[in-house]
């Protein structure tokens, strides 16, 4: 319709600018960790994959989203079952407190965890006590990594859970399942694309968190070192061509992550556009 | 403003919403158009204003050609079914915003935009409210502020889209009294899309039946009533009763009943339609004299007791087809019957469409036939 | 007790899930970021404006406010624009185009800095050409400009859109019925509407600007008073084991991301104001 839209000319304009946009701040650096990574040739970027330390730095990026991922998922999932399913005073306030995280710099994130369980920090005569280490150490990563990608799951089941209301869990029930069944058969079912694309979501913060992981890692090398950790290392004893093929491994995950993100999005689009066309088959109204 | 719609179709991807429609609205008339969702009566109206362009045909203003002209130069006034106001801007702004816009040389002075809201806000009796915002309005007070916007750049003439549709009943029928009453202050052409025939037959000078595209039938209310087309506007236009039957020999038999008709083809022998209004079927305890041709017995299967009136569901003995009959109150007293008792029946103004021998006609393929009575 | 059961509704486990999660979230983000304010409060409040006061950390804040306002604001313009595109237009591609504009959440930041870097820096890419006429972005303030409006760029597109997909199109016919022309129409009826959504994304991507450490510090050069940012201060600091330096500094910019967390939560409800009043 004419009168809805640009001519031609004010149109392409338009797109054209937005996507120079996008190309020059997202496309660019994409292609530049790809390109930079091969500058010195295949060989130096299969030998910096296949590094000793990257690997073990690999290792301990998924041994530290294999921890997180799951403990967040639980929460998420408790708390969205706790917001979504009741009523209650303060609602909002807990709403807040859940996205507190999502509001303090990574760099600060590290920092409280090294104010408690530091060598000078609330906890420390206790650890000292039992003889553990948690800043400096995998333990600390954890904990912080936990921190800065908390809010994820909840964040995204909140909102589906409140929209599928409580009628289909009131209904079963009352028909004599438990609380535990009723959760199983009736709300996973009807929030599973939700639930994944939070654990999406969360498990690549978990897998690229840097600022927070920083602070308390120590930068121990084969020990405390994840994958982002490892290309800041390389990138700081100018071995680029290392570093950017490191990179390419947080990359690929970057694409993985969008391509996962972009289907399930597709898939709950589609399924909103059947069940709108079923309820117009249920009321077989539409604006003549 | 005369508005000329000649030969108009429209389709979108799928189906066809409009076909080869032609219209034509009289200066200062108060036009209904009539029909069921989908009927095609809301997307004229968009055609008319510009929002939409037709595939074929052409729409003209006062005799001049107005289809490809653009919806901002087309000087309509429209009113839309949900009203789109804006919502960031209280009623003052929105009933200004036409004006407003305008390039600076044909706008007008901000005194002049601002008395001429306040006259407005008079008009559609509003005044004092000037610094609301549309959420703080109920809904009939937001439809007339749609119609104050409307008005404010002086359009060749209003449309309206469904303009009662979202309001409960009450507010209805007083929105509508106000509107007839604005029509004969403003003189303005005016025509106004709704699916119900009781609005239409109320407040239209001229009322036009749509149905699956194409105009059925345009007339006074009186007109579509009483001597409807075909047996759509029939049946649209209030309760009916519907009676199966055969053209033979000139004379028309539904069940026992037979008709008399102006057929002339004898030889024609072809299956009936009879269409009857409730409040035309005379009951009686006796077979009246005379009229025994059109009369038939029946069973009543319930009493529908509806304030003044008293509404009968009945059953031929003859063809078993079920029908109603209305009757005042006091007929039915006089009557003094119950369910399950028999009764004799007459029935008056059946209008009877035979469908036609396929090579004889081309469409309409029902034609009306004039009952002799 | 009985009457807010009802309210409740019967279903089981609000009790088990609520305890569960207000536990977890003492543990892991209430009591630790209390520490930092137990902390900060042992200190003097002049050793506390001191350490604010000191001429480092000030310059540290106003490179960082000034670099995380221009980013947010660039972004506000684009994103707009992006959201735009994406929302109205057809084109080949849009749904890639849509996917990607995601990446800086995706992308770890730190690879995001490296590759700003490289393509920014005086031999890079761009860097190159823009050295030729004598502007040096890598390792100046429009570096750190530039990687903070990478990281922010999906806030305002993402806030913006929805709302531009569930806007009423008849609100844009009936400005043209009345003879607005398209501009008049953007301009006056639908940037009026976005506006909530803009300055939500604005300051969602404000704040995260004023946070963000991973993909400045490689850009950045980190030079006192010139290109250092409150977070990579606050690294320096621990560097030294100036817990109490840190901790300062660390306080005042939770504080300021919290005034920004209300704003953001307020503009929110608002926005859900105006939706409900249609």
């Amino acid at each position: 319709m004419k009168h809805l839209t640009e001519p031609a000319y004010i149109r392409w304009t338009l797109i054209i600018v937005a996507l120079l946009f996008l190309g020059l701040f997202l496309i660019l650096p994409l292609v530049a960790v790809f390109t930079e990574a091969f500058r010195q040739g295949a060989g130096v970027f299969v030998a910096s994959i296949t590094d000793e330390e990257t690997l073990s730095a690999v290792k301990l990026t998924l041994l530290v989203a294999a921890i997180s991922v799951p403990v967040n998922v639980t929460f998420g999932i408790a708390a969205a079952w706790a917001i979504a399913k009741f009523s209650f005073r303060g609602k909002n306030v807990l709403l807040t407190l859940i996205d507190l995280p999502f509001a303090v710099s990574p760099v600060i994130a590290g920092l409280i965890f090294v104010l408690l369980f530091g060598s000078q920090g609330v906890a420390a005569p206790l650890l000292a006590a039992w003889d553990f280490k948690i800043i400096f150490a995998v333990p600390g990563i954890v904990l912080a990594t936990t921190f800065v990608t908390f809010p994820f799951v909840a964040r995204e089941l909140i909102p589906v859970m409140e929209a599928q209301g409580r009628d289909e869990e009131e209904a079963a029930v009352s028909l004599g399942a438990s609380g535990w069944k009723t959760f199983l058969r009736v709300t996973l079912p009807n929030v599973k694309w939700g639930l994944l694309y939070g654990v999406i979501l969360c498990n690549a913060r978990a897998m690229g968190e840097f600022g927070a992981v920083s602070v308390v890692s120590g930068h121990i090398r084969g020990m405390t070192n994840t994958l982002p950790l490892h290309v800041e290392i390389l990138y700081n004893e100018y071995q680029f061509a290392a570093a950017f093929a490191v990179a390419t491994l947080l990359a690929a995950l970057a694409l993985v992550t969008l391509i996962l993100k972009s289907l399930i999005e597709w898939k709950t689009e589609r399924q909103a556009k059947l069940d709108e066309e079923q309820h117009y088959d249920v009321t077989g109204e539409r604006a003549g | 403003m005369s508005i000329e719609v000649v030969n108009i179709t429209k389709s979108y991807k799928s189906f066809t919403a409009l076909k080869n429609v032609n219209l034509h609205i009289p200066e200062g008339e108060l036009v209904a158009l009539l029909g069921p969702s989908g009927s095609g009566k809301t997307t004229l109206l968009r055609l008319i204003a510009g929002l939409e362009q037709p595939q074929e045909g052409s729409i003209l203003f006062h005799g001049e050609d107005n289809t490809n002209r653009d919806v901002r130069e087309r000087q309509v006034g429209f009113v839309f079914q949900h009203y789109a106001l804006f919502r960031h801007m209280n009623i003052f702004d929105n009933i200004a915003f036409g004006l407003s816009v305008r390039s600076r040389k044909t706008r007008p002075s901000k005194e002049e935009i601002s008395e001429k809201v306040h006259s407005l806000l008079k008009l559609v009796q509003l005044e004092g409210l000037a610094h609301r915002y549309p959420s703080q309005l109920s809904g009939g007070q937001r439809q007339r502020v749609a119609l104050a916007r409307a008005l404010a750049v002086e359009p060749k003439f209003l449309l309206l889209d469904e303009p009662f549709g979202a309001l409960d009943t009450k507010v209805r029928q007083e929105l509508r009294r106000w509107l007839r009453h604005l029509h004969g202050k403003l003189g303005l052409t005016i025509l106004f899309v709704t699916h119900d025939q009781e609005e239409a037959m109320e407040l239209a000078d001229q009322v036009v039946v749509m149905n699956e595209g194409r105009v059925e039938q345009v007339g006074s209310p009186e007109e579509i009533y009483h001597h409807p087309a075909n047996p759509f506007v029939y049946s649209f236009l209030g309760r009916v009763n519907l009676f199966h039957g055969r053209i033979q020999n000139g004379k028309i038999k539904l069940g026992e009943a037979e008709f008399e008709t102006d057929w002339k083809d004898k030889a024609v022998e072809a299956p009936a339609v009879g269409y009857m209004r409730p409040h035309d079927v005379e009951i009686s305890l006796r077979p009246s004299e005379g009229k025994s041709a059109r009369s038939v017995q029946a069973v009543i299967n319930h009493i529908s007791l509806l304030g003044p009136i008293v509404r009968l569901d009945l059953k031929r003995l003859d063809t078993d087809e079920v029908f109603e009959a209305e009757m005042s109150r006091q007929r039915f007293l006089e009557l003094n019957v119950e369910e399950q008792s028999i009764v004799n029946v007459t029935l008056h103004n059946v209008s009877i469409y035979v469908e036609s021998q396929p090579l004889q006609t081309h469409p309409p393929a029902l034609v009306p036939l004039q009952a002799s009575v | 007790m009985r009457k807010s059961l009802s309210t409740r509704g019967f279903l089981p486990g609000f009790g088990m899930t609520m305890g569960y999660t207000i536990i977890y979230l003492s543990l892991l983000v209430l009591i630790p970021l209390s520490v930092l304010f137990l902390k900060a409060s042992t200190m003097s409040w002049e050793q506390f404006i001191g350490t604010i006061m000191d001429t480092r950390v000030l310059a540290s804040i106003r490179v960082s406010i000034m670099t995380s306002f221009f980013a947010a604001c660039l972004n506000a313009v684009f994103g707009v624009l992006v959201a735009w595109v994406l929302v109205r237009y057809q084109f080949a591609g849009k749904r890639i185009i849509d996917g990607i504009v995601d990446l800086p959440f995706a992308l770890p930041t730190a690879v995001g800095g490296i590759a700003l870097t490289s393509i920014y820096a005086e031999n890079g890419w761009i860097g190159q050409y823009l050295a030729e006429w004598g502007i040096k972005v890598a390792y100046t303030p429009i570096g750190i400009w530039v990687a903070l409006t990478f990281i922010g760029l999906p806030f305002v597109v993402r806030t913006v859109q929805p709302v531009l997909q569930d806007w009423d199109l008849q609100m844009e016919e009936a400005a043209a019925t009345l003879g607005a022309t398209r501009w008049n129409t953007f301009w006056r009826v639908v940037l009026p509407h976005l506006l909530p959504a803009i300055i939500t994304g604005f300051a969602l991507a404000f704040a995260r600007a004023l946070g963000e450490y991973g993909s400045v510090v490689f850009i950045s050069g980190n030079m006192p008073l010139k290109t250092e940012i409150v977070p990579l201060l606050i690294m320096t600091k621990l560097e030294q084991f100036d817990y109490a330096g840190a901790t300062a500094i660390a306080t005042v910019m939770l504080v300021i991301s919290f005034v920004m967390l209300l704003i953001i939560n307020y503009l929110q409800w608002k926005i859900n104001k105006f939706d409900a009043a249609r």
